[in-house]
């Protein structure tokens, strides 16, 4: 299981690519990939965003990626797991996390990509400012719950 | 004749020593992005934050960890910890 900071932009499908490419012990015994790719929109809260700034605590925020790793395998019986997050300069279209679980059957992978990505949201320590249309810059306040219907 | 053991006593004040490091609007509202402090005793976090940001008023969805771990206002910090501050996350 992997964590790993990108201060560049990445490109989700070939960082997939790349860490399959290592695996040894799990091929021919993962039968299911989730993924979870996240991206830049260029609107939020009724506003253009130009581009935003993430920040992060470093040490701590990996720290706690390897925690949700660990408990994700703790609860489902997952072979491997991947997170990939940006910090840094962000455009629109730009990916900013990516989520990848392999294990043998689906639901293992589907749920446990939801947990990681949910905890991610809610305890990994990043930071957002937005730089609005006019050129001014906001702090986002919090994120929102992903299983809250809208 | 030879000094008496109590003639020896030294009072040795032992300084606690606390890194304090502020994230995202947090580092604006203090005005600063760290600082080490040097206290005479140990502190709480919540103390840490009243002595080191000089009184500035905790919000309410004040977020704090020790040593990169989530921790209570109320837990105890000791010398050589890293105290940092934060609001809730944005990431993802």
């Amino acid at each position: 299981m992997n964590v790993k900071i990108c201060y560049e932009p990445f490109d989700a499908w070939e960082e997939i690519r790349q860490y399959q490419k290592a695996f040894v012990d799990v091929v021919g015994k993962y039968g299911a990939t989730s993924l979870f790719i996240g991206t830049m929109r260029d609107f939020n809260e009724g506003e253009t965003i130009q581009s935003m700034s993430l920040v992060h605590y470093p040490g701590m925020t990996e720290k706690q990626l390897h925690k949700i790793l660990v408990e994700a395998g703790q609860k489902w019986k997952i072979l491997d797991a991947l997170i990939v997050h940006r910090v840094g300069e962000i455009r629109p279209d730009d990916s900013i996390v990516l989520v990848a679980v392999w294990s043998a059957h689906r639901g293992d992978a589907f749920d446990a990509c939801r947990y990681i990505m949910e905890a991610l949201k809610s305890t990994a320590p990043f930071w957002k400012k937005e730089v609005l249309e006019s050129g001014q810059q906001r702090w986002v306040e919090k994120n929102t719950d992903g299983y809250r219907k809208i | 004749m030879p000094p008496k053991a109590a003639d020896y006593c030294v009072v040795a004040r032992m300084l606690v020593s606390i890194k304090v490091r502020y994230f995202a609007s947090l580092s604006e509202k203090a005005g600063k992005s760290e600082s080490d402090m040097a206290v005479s005793r140990t502190l709480k976090v919540s103390e840490v934050w009243r002595l080191d940001t000089g009184g500035i008023a905790m919000p309410d969805n004040l977020l704090a960890a020790v040593n990169m771990e989530y921790a209570d206002l109320e837990a105890q910090v000791y010398d050589g910890d890293e105290v940092a501050f934060f609001p809730p996350v944005t990431g993802g």
